[in-house]
């Protein structure tokens, strides 16, 4: 009686919070509106919607002992407190995407990506995490490319594990040139960022050699030395001579995470990985956290549109309408493939009792959702010209200052040079015209949230903060997927000759290390030479295939309803199935077929081509072009690639449920049989 | 007596922040092993440190 009074008391304030910003449409919105909107929905979804599908879709089970349980070892297999679970698993779904997405996707107005994010996660990405959580969990914590090899067939499951790669090397790759794009020509960001790497290394000895497994001891040393380090970096910056020293063009900064990189996936994990991941945890925790009260007390106007003309397709940032590329520039926060490969991992092996899957799954991604929405609201705070000029690259609105502000208050969005000058100063950036990537203009919103909350006179720390913070969690994703990435290139070279497949024999070590680094690197350095900036090309590569892995994973998930006999419920993963096949697909087929070149791969560079041979293009332009021709190529058969994984597991599916239905021989459950649990009641 | 509530929650806090950080992760192996398997070797605190790292390094423990 009592819970039902609060559901009706939230429905209440959510569907006031959401009439607010609808009739809002004319006059500035206030971002608590926002914020409020989207946690009355998230508390909704949770106790509704995820408890009636817990209850009929999961048919979750409290007596039914889990993997922790039955394969309790006291090492991976422990059955362990919700709430612990819960943290483990936020922090490890919880990486750069919903920071970036959301950022880029707010060329549209607020509004689309503000109802995406919301909407998208607690009909998609909720659902399909605590899905795969409780599939996983009652198959013994498998994998996902397990469970598709398991309940569709060999072929699905090596669909699965292809496309995982795939998007591993783009994402890195992405994320490598966010960073990089955040340090060039700033010796304040290069310096600090730098230092976090040593920082590491002693936290690194800390926790392994001088105080075995003193987490807290060592994480907290590394944070306050990467916090001195954020101060330092502003000496640095005040020191003209370290100042020269630190400030680099944005390929040989490519080239040091390239290095990085190499370095970091075949070094020891306690020498670097480990610490590095530590310290990114409780940066991440402590910022967000800190993130949210700070926009709580400041409650700052939005003030960027509702809706920008950039609909139409002819964005600053990224061409392309607003449907498909909103719901695929903004993946993470919504929905995300990856984090079927987490809830398939780590957790399952945690989760002491089925009822913590709804907590664990459906809750971190609401909180990572919630994230997303901190992160659109500091981009839509921003003036939207300071906006445009932060994030349009150089080769959209003109090289020089003049131009770049004339070509931006001409959209209706007035900028001046004075203006940005004066922003970049007290940031303590020498510019920050044409900062693509989606960092730097995030860090300019946190800082002015921040610098309105704690100190206005601390703008350029926290500018630096911000960008550190951004960087030190965005190496430990580069980390920790050259990592992954290269086991399971091992994986699928050790069936071509068997040596190669011993993750422990270093000549496979290295070379499998260097061909995942490669790969990225690769990508990576052609982002960094692109005059458009890269991200434009990237982020939609990246997004394609997140959403491409999230159709897999669902696919996997409605394959299984079906077979075991619930496919009146099968709508509940099927729904996002479609959605996600039909955006994804749409996407696809717009970068293959445009004939904008700002949106068709082949278009680019067919245009490219075109223009190299009449001569018309500057010659440092034309230095690069046969690279860029290439790459655009490259990508629209990567993009033809991943539609084909997609289409061929979604009919692998269709096949399976099919035969099913009608009765016919489908390969048995591989769901663990019942166990009474000795652990429920005992909280 | 206030304060005494005062220190229990505290101490709750103070567990419940080992516990997440995987700050307690040997002694609560130390006990699991005392209990279920007393016959076999015991981890040193450094080598399980080293194998719970590499264990957790080795599949997909981060994501974007």
């Amino acid at each position: 009686m009592l819970k039902s009074f609060w559901g009706i008391v939230l429905a209440l304030v959510g569907a006031t919070a959401l009439a607010a910003i609808a009739l809002h449409r004319e006059e500035p919105v206030n971002a608590l509106w926002i914020l409020t909107a989207a946690v009355s929905v998230y508390l909704l979804g949770y106790r509704f919607y995820s408890a009636w599908i817990a209850a009929r879709v999961l048919s979750v089970d409290p007596t039914r002992a889990t993997p922790a349980e039955r394969h309790d070892n006291g090492r991976d297999f422990v059955p362990t407190h919700r709430w612990i679970v819960f943290g483990h698993h936020f922090a490890a779904i919880a990486g750069p995407g919903p920071l970036v997405g959301p950022t880029l996707a707010a060329q549209f107005g607020y509004l689309p990506g503000t109802l995406w994010i919301i909407v998208g996660a607690v009909l998609g990405g909720c659902v399909q995490d605590m899905t795969i959580l409780m599939l996983s969990t009652r198959r013994d914590g498998r994998s996902l490319g397990q469970m598709a090899r398991d309940e569709l067939g060999p072929l699905g499951g090596f669909a699965a594990i292809i496309g995982t790669l795939l998007i591993m090397i783009i994402l890195i790759a992405v994320l490598g040139l966010v960073v990089v794009n955040a340090m060039k020509h700033s010796p304040w960001a290069t310096s600090t960022v730098f230092a976090t790497i040593p920082i590491a290394i002693l936290v690194g000895f800390h926790l392994r050699r001088w105080r075995p497994g003193r987490v807290l001891e060592g994480s907290l040393l590394g944070v306050s030395l990467v916090l001195l380090a954020v101060v330092g970096g502003g000496w640095v910056d005040h020191h003209e001579g370290l100042r020269a020293l630190f400030d680099f063009q944005p390929v040989p900064l490519a080239g040091f995470v390239i290095v990085y990189g190499w370095l970091a996936a075949i070094l020891p994990v306690w020498l670097l990985l480990a610490p590095r991941d530590y310290l990114s945890t409780f940066l991440k925790l402590g910022t967000v956290a800190l993130l949210a009260v700070a926009l709580v007390l400041m409650h700052p106007q939005i003030r960027m549109p509702a809706v920008t003309q950039f609909i139409d397709g002819s964005g600053p940032l990224f061409g392309g309408k607003l449907f498909p590329f909103v719901f695929i520039t903004i993946a993470c926060g919504a929905i995300s493939g990856f984090h079927a490969l987490v809830s398939s991992g780590t957790t399952p092996k945690l989760i002491g009792n089925e009822g913590d899957v709804r907590l664990v799954g459906y809750g971190s991604m609401a909180l990572e959702s919630l994230v997303a929405i901190m992160a659109i609201i500091a981009a839509t705070l921003l003036d939207p010209g300071v906006y445009f000029a932060i994030n349009s690259g150089a080769g959209i609105v003109g090289a020089s200052a003049d131009a770049a502000v004339q070509t931006i208050s001409g959209w209706g969005f007035p900028v001046t040079a004075e203006q940005m000058h004066r922003l970049a100063s007290v940031m303590g950036e020498s510019t920050l015209f044409a900062r693509t990537g989606g960092a730097p203009s995030l860090a300019v919103g946190m800082a002015s949230i921040f610098g309105s909350i704690f100190g206005r006179g601390l703008l350029s720390l926290w500018y630096h903060f911000a960008i550190m913070f951004e960087a030190v969690f965005i190496l430990t994703t580069l980390d920790a997927g050259t990592r992954v990435g290269r086991f399971m290139l091992q994986d699928m070279l050790g069936h071509i000759w068997q040596p190669l497949g011993r993750t422990s024999w270093y000549p496979s070590v290295l070379l499998s290390s260097a061909l995942v680094v490669a790969g990225w690197g690769y990508f990576l350095y052609i982002g960094v030479i692109d005059p458009n900036g890269g991200v434009n090309i990237l982020w939609p590569l990246f997004g394609i295939a997140n959403q491409m892995l999230a159709a897999i994973a669902l696919c996997v998930a409605t394959g299984i309803l079906i077979k075991s006999g619930k496919v009146r419920y099968a709508f509940v993963t099927g729904a996002p199935l479609a959605w996600l096949a039909l955006v994804t697909t749409t996407a696809a087929w717009q970068k293959l077929t445009s004939p904008d070149v700002r949106i068709g791969f082949f278009a680019a560079a067919n245009d490219l081509a075109a223009k190299l041979a009449a001569g018309a293009l500057p010659p440092e332009k034309a230095a690069v072009a046969p690279q860029l021709i290439f790459n655009q190529r490259l990508d629209a058969w990567l993009t033809l690639f991943f539609m084909a994984v997609v289409w061929f597991v979604i009919l692998d599916m269709a096949r399976v449920s099919i035969r099913s239905l009608r009765g016919q021989l489908v390969s048995r459950s591989s769901e663990a049989p019942y166990q009474v649990s000795r652990l429920a009641g005992r909280a | 007596m206030k304060s005494s509530g005062l220190t229990r929650a505290l101490a709750l806090a103070w567990r419940w922040l080992r516990s997440a950080t995987g700050d307690d992760a040997y002694d609560r192996y130390v006990e699991h092993h005392g209990a279920c398997h007393a016959g076999d070797r015991l981890l040193t605190r450094a080598e399980y440190y080293d194998e719970s790292q590499r264990r957790k390094w080795s599949g997909v423990s981060r994501c974007c």
